[in-house]
């Protein structure tokens, strides 16, 4: 959308449909059954925050309602547990666009990590008055895992992107 | 340029500001919560949306299914022979008991006919798989393999070969959801099989179960064992449920009486549902709503 200090290159516009895709490709890899294997990284949460720092306008709480339900469901929990983690975190995400882009991938990460990790507190905090068990901090490991992954994730999420329309040797960019 | 009586072209128009968008999702969210948590209202939600993921579901889980399967085809020949060998003395014990077991089941029959009582609750069962245990980390609940196509039904209860380990409470088209006992949302009528005591089981959390509503000076020992007693009208009576490990009268009325499972609850891998034949016919309305 917009050039990073960083690097010069002008991206090419995205295409909405790659985003939905990829929204839903991490929808599927969270419901890949995986036991209760603590520290795995929240896709939906990951995707949906890169989105809404990359494209403030088009992705925001209505898209992170509507995956917080279908996690909501697939995963069998409360159901608005995840669709409220995802709103506020859209939330505060869309609110960082501007700011966030101006910095290195991994002090983007940086940014993002306490926004994951308040999310990740918001559903305990929900679950725990309705009565439920805590879950043991090693709940909170996928908030960093997630962090972790914000570096590769954006550069193969952009990866459409980068590319140029067409390849000519005198282009001045 | 402008016409009058023209709007200007939406150029700047971004909707309600974000700040007043987020309050509206929070209360949608909260709503929800409550609609759900609280009076269990959104089954229907649930299952409008599920036409969504679960062909994603299945989708996902199949990679899953293949390194179960390709295990279980790798697995050496030796495990499998002990196993064998394990299971046939298993056999020969269990075919004595179940021969003597007809044999009182005939003469039970005839003794209640001579006695003119009601028959016993018939009952049926369905073997089944636990696949993994559900990815929702506040809950204890794991997903079996048999689901609504093969009779499965919410509120069946779940035993292995040494007692209850919990009851469904979700069903989908070729799985099921089963809430252990262990949770802390799940309960359990049970009776003392010594002399009939009446309790509800609850789960606490960490494994353990615990008996409520039972008053202080009731006869109930550590070492005794609990049936579930068959008094909601959905549970088969007689499956055993646990055993008592400490009782506390020092409370206050009532006691505070420590179960252990009986069976490995966080640990059974095969497992049979077992429910009734056919649900007995709903209570008759109370006469007097005062009289209670």
């Amino acid at each position: 959308m917009q050039p990073t200090n960083r690097s010069s290159r002008i991206l090419l516009p995205v295409k909405l449909w790659f985003v939905y895709l990829t929204l839903f490709a991490a929808l599927g890899l969270e419901y890949i059954p995986s036991g209760r294997t603590p520290g795995l990284p929240d896709w939906v949460a990951l995707v949906l925050a890169f989105w809404c720092v990359r494209e403030p306008l088009a992705i925001g709480m209505g898209v992170g309602f509507v995956f917080g339900l279908l996690m909501d469901v697939g995963l069998g929990a409360a159901m608005g547990q995840h669709a409220l983690a995802y709103v506020v975190l859209a939330y505060f995400t869309n609110s960082l666009a501007r700011r966030v882009l101006w910095f290195p991938a991994w002090q983007q990460a940086l940014h993002v990590l306490p926004l994951l990790l308040f999310s990740q507190v918001l559903m305990v905090l929900v679950r725990l008055l309705a009565g439920a068990e805590f879950p043991g901090w090693s709940y909170f490991l996928s908030s960093f895992s997630s962090a972790l992954l914000w570096m590769p994730l954006s550069l193969l999420l952009l990866l459409p992107q980068l590319q140029p329309v067409e390849r000519d040797d005198n282009r001045p960019i | 340029m402008s016409f009058v009586g023209h709007q200007p072209p939406p150029i700047f128009k971004r909707g309600p500001a974000p700040l007043a968008r987020l309050f509206v999702f929070v209360a949608v969210c909260l709503a929800l919560l409550a609609a759900d948590l609280r009076f269990r209202y959104l089954e229907v939600m649930r299952n409008a949306l599920s036409v969504v993921t679960y062909p994603l579901q299945m989708a996902a889980s199949t990679p899953a299914d293949v390194v179960r399967n390709a295990s279980r085809y790798f697995g050496t020949l030796i495990d499998v022979q002990l196993e064998n060998a394990d299971l046939r003395r298993l056999q020969l014990g269990a075919g004595e008991r179940l021969l003597r077991f007809e044999h009182l089941e005939q003469e039970n029959a005839h003794l209640r006919e001579l006695l003119q009582m009601s028959r016993r609750i018939e009952t049926r069962s369905i073997a089944a798989d636990i696949l993994y245990n559900a990815p929702d980390p506040f809950a204890r609940k794991v997903i079996l393999d048999r689901g609504a196509q093969q009779g499965v039904e919410p509120g069946l209860a779940v035993v292995d070969a040494n007692g209850v380990i919990g009851q469904i409470t979700r069903v989908h088209p070729i799985q099921a959801e089963v809430t252990l006992l262990t949770d802390r949302n799940q309960s359990i009528p049970v009776s003392v099989v010594r002399n009939g005591v009446r309790g509800v089981l609850y789960g606490v959390g960490r494994g353990m179960l615990e008996m409520r509503h039972v008053l202080a000076d009731v006869d109930i020992q550590p070492g005794d064992q609990l049936v579930t007693s068959g008094l909601d009208g959905v549970f088969v009576p007689g499956l055993p449920v646990a055993t008592v490990t400490r009782v506390n009268r020092d409370a206050d009325a009532f006691a505070r009486i420590e179960c252990e499972p009986l069976a490995a609850i966080e640990r059974s891998v095969q497992v049979l549902v077992v429910g009734r034949a056919a649900y007995p016919p709903p209570p008759p309305p109370p006469e007097t709503e005062g009289g209670r």
